[in-house]
């Protein structure tokens, strides 16, 4: 089994049913709070998926898409508890 | 070289698969959110190293650790912040909670950074118990 098979046949499926688990607390989540730390997690995860594609696929650049992603997830996640606080104060 | 790509990568998703089950099966906020902040960035590291040794060039590996690094620096700030904000706003803790530093405090006011002029006593009465029951 050369590289390529095993992250196409074996990684790949173990990242794809852990981003539907976070999915599926995405869904379920009682709070808000809830949700934003499965959005975190999910971009996380995401990050790890595209970095075993661009293993896959040879390609470079697609590195980039993760460092953009990791950048807009701490971003999304400072927002959201800035407006979480603030919901407080109404 | 392959093989040990191979075992990385295996460790990484098999962190990034744990820290999925994690936050589906545990049963507070806070402890979901432990563990997004370890287990997923050791794993999502673990990848991106692997990826690096995969390509073994320098550009390539100057970004797997900007990305590592960048992670390692704002998953914990990131964590601080939701949580901080989700206590404060009253997400219950789970019922076998043992330690609760911030119970008795006072002052969650000047900890948010809220100025409480326009704040009534019964409001402030319901929402500073966040360790009744769910």
């Amino acid at each position: 089994m050369t590289l390529h098979e095993y992250l196409q046949f074996v990684i790949l499926p173990i990242m794809a049913l852990s981003a539907i688990l976070i999915f599926v607390r995405f869904l379920m989540g009682p709070s808000l709070s809830d949700r934003v730390v499965a959005l975190d997690l999910l971009i996380t995860t995401a990050i790890g998926t595209i970095s075993v594609f661009a293993v896959i696929f040879n390609e470079k650049d697609y590195l980039d898409v993760a460092i953009i992603l990791a950048l807009i997830a701490f971003l999304t996640t400072v927002a959201f508890a800035y407006y979480i606080e603030k919901q407080k104060k109404r | 070289m392959d093989y040990v790509i191979m075992v990385v990568i295996t460790f990484g998703a098999l962190f990034v698969l744990l820290a999925a089950i994690g936050i589906v099966r545990m049963p507070d906020l806070y402890l979901r959110i432990s563990v997004t902040t370890k287990a997923a960035t050791l794993g999502v590291g673990m990848i991106l190293i692997a990826a690096a040794v995969y390509f073994g060039e320098a550009s390539m590996t100057t970004r797997a650790l900007a990305i590592v690094f960048f992670l390692l620096l704002t998953a914990p700030v990131a964590a601080h912040l939701i949580g901080k904000a989700s206590y404060f706003v009253g997400i219950p803790l789970w019922r076998k909670t043992v330690l609760d530093d911030l119970k008795d405090s006072e002052d969650t006011h000047s900890l948010l950074g809220i100025d409480e002029e326009d704040e009534d006593a019964d409001k402030k009465d319901d929402s500073q118990k966040p360790e009744s029951e769910v």
